[in-house]
């Protein structure tokens, strides 16, 4: 890269690919190209940049010029400007919502300077599909040290120092798996790499993948040696179809390179990757479900012991690991285990990536050290709720986690509402929840792989808990009767309770129910199941207590029990009697006529809500 | 169903191949048409029951025809929490079916999608290989009508 002046780093990610990104890379370089720039300028098609709700973006490197929500128009002025004549276009760059003055470097952005790149260290800065680049920031580095210099035995002594444990959610020391595994008899061994990524509201695998590919199978590698295994599988999704084509093209490159394949870097190690692809269940992310899927049988977890580090895949010993796991491993060789376990918390180390989704400013990608608080995350990576809205709730750990409230948080909740000024020292006390495995386990909830979805006032968290419940029971294998059963009884009880049916028994019966199918099932899927019922119950008790017995959704979400009626003044003074919710209600409930107040029939209003999303002046209202 | 035999030679002789063949024939077809699915048996001597079993059991694979176009409107959590319930009750609406349904004239697929991971987008909604972020429910005619006439730009 060295010999260009000047690196454009257009992300490639899939949200701003969706956004046309691969268009402003041709733009960018046939203008570059017109205005004979070719041999100064180069434009780098990157993994995700993490920033995706700011999208598409563009970094300029070596400045760091972030640039962001770029169209195909912006081209000829941002070529023009910052690259012929040395000055960077300000009317593209970050504005945070607050602030007047745009914020020129990547750097500066809160969004950025919060967070501790290790999973994602080259993210932004290589092409994904070519080694050279990923070579060219130490890549193979580790691997070449762990073949010429170190034992088995010291890379697993390494890996346990370094505090390193499981990223897919569970939170198992890696260091001790690969001990495990390692230790069992069998001439034949397996790695896996599980890229399962199923929870909804999650997409951490995926960026890591499509950013970074060779960093998983540096780690493979490396863990294969450590273990003594010969084969590799990489098991992912069918749903995710670039990071499948970037690994394959990462694995004939580095089989290219004789990286892959026999005597790797001359030495006895042999060891080679292949891709297999899931069909499309959730439970397949459990290990033992995942090994019968691998071997071409239904996905249905079995009982362990015996673990897959004994008996695995076709009956031989295999490590799984998932791949935010094996990304951490090159580094960790590299950089030394004291440096990694000064990451983090006690128990917890190093840095976790987690999706920010839903009710934040910030929506992306985010790697943070262990021990920052959700307060961190949300208010100073996230950059608050959009809209002046009071934060509520965020749920972490998807399907299998909980919702923890705002009032695990450093503030009053209503001081929710504002965002305090940047950099602000904030009194932390026992209410700052610390992200760490242990902290969230107590809350009730669990790391999980990552997802982190944050809801405002308008979320109902009844609704909430029903969503994963619809979505456990369509998931669930079957195979076990409390799963099977106990998920669809309590999906039935709380829509329920969602169409104000609900009674106080209802809500007695949701409880034992929830702690039978979490005691009694037979894999992490059924026994993390209630997570959301419960937490929802622990700290939101009142809304439940609201559906059941007043008959009211406190946040309007649940439906049935909304009234919808259109206030006269504002459908005539503000939208003129537009007609627009006459025109989109499916049951034809509205009438009225131009400039005049449109009203609806009660007794044909369906309560579908459609009214009141497509009134632009707010119209209707909704009780 | 000179391709089954194809794909079916394409993975022989190598273990777990089932579910790649099944993969590849649905890519192929769009579905599994029952002859597929009779030729796998008797080629790899696998009972039609275990393949009806893995048919049913994951969600990539249909037994129905499959419409042209395929609409996946994402039920993610971050998409739930924006709205996406409206979304896909529209495209019922717009396409006269239920999810999990194809049109009576095989031109699209209704589906729901559990996140295709770009809750960044959030509401997002993918036919075929196009993904639209930040649906509204004006939007969802404009989509249908690129994939109705001929092929086209996805808006946005």
């Amino acid at each position: 890269m060295a010999q260009y002046r000047v690196n454009l780093m257009v992300c490639a990610g899939t949200g701003c690919v969706a956004n046309n990104s691969f268009k402003i890379k041709q733009a960018l370089e046939r203008e570059i190209a017109e205005r004979d720039l070719g041999s100064e300028v180069q434009v780098v098609a990157t993994g995700c940049n993490g920033f995706c709700a700011q999208g598409p973006l563009m970094v300029v490197q070596p400045e760091g010029i972030f640039y962001c929500q770029l169209t195909e128009k912006d081209v000829p002025l941002v070529v023009e400007e910052h690259f012929l004549k040395g000055r960077p276009v300000q009317k593209l760059m970050y504005v945070p919502p607050d602030a007047k003055a745009p914020i020129p470097k990547m750097s500066d952005l809160d969004f950025f300077s919060y967070q501790r790149l290790i999973a994602l260290r080259n993210r932004g800065l290589i092409d994904p599909e070519k080694i050279d680049d990923y070579i060219g920031r130490e890549g193979y580095t580790a691997l070449a040290k762990v073949l010429t210099s170190m034992t088995p035995e010291q890379v697993i002594q390494e890996i346990k120092e370094s505090g390193l444990r499981g990223r897919g959610g569970g939170g198992f020391h890696t260091g001790d798996k690969w001990a495990r595994t390692r230790a069992s008899t069998g001439d034949i061994k397996y790695v896996v790499c599980n890229a399962d990524e199923g929870d909804p509201g999650a997409f951490m695998d995926r960026s890591i993948i499509e950013s970074d590919p060779h960093v998983v199978l540096e780690g493979m590698l490396i863990g294969a040696y450590a273990i003594g295994a010969q084969e590799g599988i990489i098991y992912i999704r069918n749903e995710y179809p670039l990071a499948r084509e970037r690994l394959q093209i990462a694995i004939d490159q580095a089989r290219d390179y004789g990286l892959l394949g026999e005597r790797i870097f001359d030495t006895d190690f042999s060891f080679d990757v292949e891709i297999a692809l899931g069909a499309g269940a959730f439970v397949c992310g459990e290990e033992t479900a995942l090994i019968a899927s691998v071997e071409g049988r239904l996905g249905e977890p079995r009982p362990r012991p015996p673990y897959p580090a004994v008996k695995g895949l076709w009956g031989k010993p295999t490590n799984i690991n998932n791949v935010e796991t094996w990304a951490n491993v090159p580094i960790i060789i590299n950089r030394g285990a004291k440096w990694f376990s000064s990451i983090g918390t006690e128990t917890s180390k190093g840095t976790k990536v987690f999706s920010l989704v839903g009710k934040i400013n910030n929506t992306g990608l985010v790697e943070v050290p262990m021990g920052i608080t959700l307060y961190d995350i949300i208010y100073r990576i996230g950059g608050g709720i959009p809209g002046g809205k009071k934060f509520k709730a965020v749920q972490t750990g998807g399907p299998s986690g909980g919702c923890i409230p705002a009032s695990m948080l450093p503030l009053a909740i209503e001081d929710l509402r504002l965002r305090p000024p940047a950099h602000s020292r904030l009194p932390s006390d026992l209410l700052s929840l610390s992200i760490d495995y242990e902290s969230l386990a107590e809350a009730g909830s669990m790391m999980g792989s990552g997802g982190m979805v944050v809801m405002d006032e308008d979320n109902c968290m009844v609704d909430v808990a029903r969503y994963f419940l619809a979505f456990t029971k369509d998931e669930s294998c079957g195979k076990c009767t409390p799963c099977r059963e106990g998920n669809t009884r309590m999906y039935e009880i709380l829509t329920k309770i969602t169409e104000g049916k609900g009674s106080m028994e209802d809500l007695e019966l949701l409880e034992r129910l929830a702690n039978i199918v979490k005691s009694t099932s037979l894999c992490g899927l059924g026994r993390t199941a209630s997570n959301p019922v419960l937490t929802t119950l622990w700290y939101f008790r009142d809304e439940y207590l609201a559906h059941i017995q007043q008959k009211k959704c406190p946040a309007r979400i649940c439906r049935e029990l909304n009234v919808y009626t259109i206030d006269p003044d504002l459908c005539v003074t503000k939208g003129h009697g537009c007609g627009v919710c006459r025109r989109e209600c499916p049951e034809k409930a509205i009438t009225g006529e131009k400039n005049r107040a449109h009203v609806i029939d009660q007794n044909v209003c369906a309560k579908c809500g459609v009214c009141a999303e497509v009134c632009k002046f707010n119209a209707i209202n909704v009780a | 169903m000179q391709q089954v035999e194809t794909i079916i030679e394409k993975h022989k002789g190598r273990p777990g191949t089932l579910i790649p063949i099944l993969l590849d024939i649905q890519n192929e077809y769009r579905y599994l048409p029952e002859e597929a699915l009779v030729m796998v048996s008797e080629k790899l001597s696998v009972p039609l029951s275990r393949i009806y079993s893995l048919a049913t059991f994951y969600k990539a694979f249909s037994l129905k025809p499959r419409g042209k176009h395929s609409v996946s409107v994402c039920l993610g959590t971050a998409c739930h929490v924006q709205g996406s319930t409206l979304i896909i009750e529209k495209f019922e609406r717009d396409l006269s079916v239920k999810r999990g349904q194809t049109t009576k004239d095989l031109s699209f697929d209704l589906e729901e999608v559990h996140c295709v991971g770009c809750c960044g987008l959030a509401p997002v909604v993918t036919v075929d290989k196009d993904l639209y972020g930040k649906v509204t429910l004006t939007k969802v005619p404009s989509i249908l009508k690129k994939y109705r006439s001929a092929t086209a730009e996805p808006v946005n």
